[in-house]
């Protein structure tokens, strides 16, 4: 599905991620691989440095500290912000929604929309097409998103298809109506459910109450372990879907934008791991510098908020004073894969802060 | 230019690739080993084999391998 919208803009992006870091060397004994192999795919897959949340703390904790840095530095007026939305797949509770529980915390204005919304890995380019739709309102002139996870408490330490990439963090995005009439984003969207059960955690929900029997280690083929309340990934069908799907959507909404490749400075998507994006770089035809693959080595894969952080880490001081043509692409849980062809320039913010 | 049994034999040393006419389903290789492989690959033979070709069909034995690569358009 292609999508279009006219006269919006993003004014900010600031991530937030644990300053509690874990590194892969010191985690490599829970997962059977060989000090040889652990060397290689450190190198191939990035595994590396991640940003994993202590204790307790929950996407709610993260978004309010994010939200008072901006609001006690004069980056954002409390009484602007029309509508919260939160892109989550860690919520705190099942009821009431975490954007209300942060909007209680703030103590924000009544007269506002609050809005959760359950997507993972193409979370930013939903939670960006539902504030896009949102700013077509009269009433609404600013949209707060809020991309966050901690789902590194939802992975097994002892499986090594997730466990050495998984990290937490959340991202404030700050959206606006564009004064310039000619400002067009274009985007797309598909999703398949049909593969739902591709990445998981199979219970803790209505469908499979988490018990004693669900928090019980279980050996797969593979040498991992890991429970039902666990998060799960077959890693190889999320591969496969990402390099058969991802290109071709990407040469569509060039063509629907009537854009060439070469007149995009950079390619921010989400960040799987090194290898898989590499591969998407060589297949779509990009350099390695148009697409930065460093955010897994250097803070690991928060799902959704993969794609911010990946803005702001590479390029979000060269942001607060240019204009650049952005090609961004989410895909992963759902499953459900979108890109949005945008042009951030001048924002008012663009960095990464410890919470 | 490395040989392919000489790159399986760095990613598996304890591994017997000639014995076997199925790497994937006699464990010798698993998917991790496999991203391993078509990274060493691609490096040995100038080539970037596509995401959409990584799978355990491609990677079964030397033949397969060989295969791929002439894909590729290497000359083996």
């Amino acid at each position: 599905m292609n999508l279009k919208f006219k006269g919006k803009k993003i004014t900010g992006i600031l991530t937030v991620v644990p300053a509690n870091e874990v590194s892969f060397d010191d985690e490599m004994e829970n997962y059977n691989f060989s000090a040889a192999k652990s060397l290689k795919l450190k190198l191939t897959m990035g595994y590396n440095k991640r940003r994993v949340v202590k204790n307790e703390d929950c996407v709610s904790d993260l978004c309010s500290y994010g939200l008072n840095y901006l609001l006690d530095n004069g980056l954002l007026n409390k009484d602007e912000i029309d509508a919260l939305i939160l892109v989550t797949q860690s919520p705190d509770y099942f009821m009431p929604s975490t954007s209300n529980v942060i909007h209680g915390k703030l103590n924000l204005k009544k007269d506002i929309i609050c809005m959760d919304i359950n997507q993972g890995c193409a979370g930013y380019l939903v939670g960006l097409i539902q504030s896009f739709l949102l700013l077509d309102q009269e009433s609404i002139n600013k949209v707060v998103l809020m991309n966050g996870d901690v789902l590194s408490r939802k992975v097994s330490s002892k499986d090594r298809n997730s466990n050495p990439l998984i990290g937490d963090g959340i991202s404030i995005t700050i959206l606006e109506k564009d004064k310039n009439p000619d400002s067009v984003i274009y985007a797309n969207i598909k999703t398949d459910g049909v593969f739902a059960d591709a990445l998981i955690i199979p219970a803790g929900g209505f469908r499979l109450p988490s018990s004693a029997e669900t928090g019980r280690l279980e050996e797969d083929v593979s040498g991992n372990f890991r429970s039902k309340d666990n998060l799960v990934m077959r890693g190889d069908a999320v591969f496969n879907f990402v390099q058969t799907q991802v290109p071709p959507m990407i040469d569509s909404l060039l063509e629907y934008a009537n854009v060439s490749i070469g007149s995009i400075d950079y390619f921010m998507f989400h960040q799987p791991n090194k290898f898989m994006l590499q591969k998407l770089a060589d297949k779509i035809g990009v350099g390695y510098e148009k697409m930065p693959n460093n955010i897994v080595e250097n803070f690991g894969n928060s799902s959704g908020v993969s794609i911010p952080t990946c803005i702001c880490y590479n390029i979000g001081e060269n942001l607060l004073n240019n204009h650049y043509k952005i090609c961004l692409a989410g895909f992963g849980v759902g499953l459900t894969w979108s890109s949005m062809l945008i042009d951030i320039a001048d924002l008012d913010f663009c960095k990464i802060i410890d919470y | 230019m490395t040989s392919i049994l000489a790159i399986l034999n760095n990613i598996r040393p304890e591994a017997n690739f000639l014995s076997s006419d199925n790497f994937i389903e006699d464990g010798l290789l698993d998917s991790f080993d496999m991203v391993t492989l078509v990274t060493e690959l691609d490096k040995a033979y100038s080539v970037s084999i596509d995401g959409i070709d990584i799978i355990p069909e491609n990677f079964r034995n030397i033949d397969s391998i060989k295969t791929l690569l002439l894909k590729k358009g290497v000359s083996l």
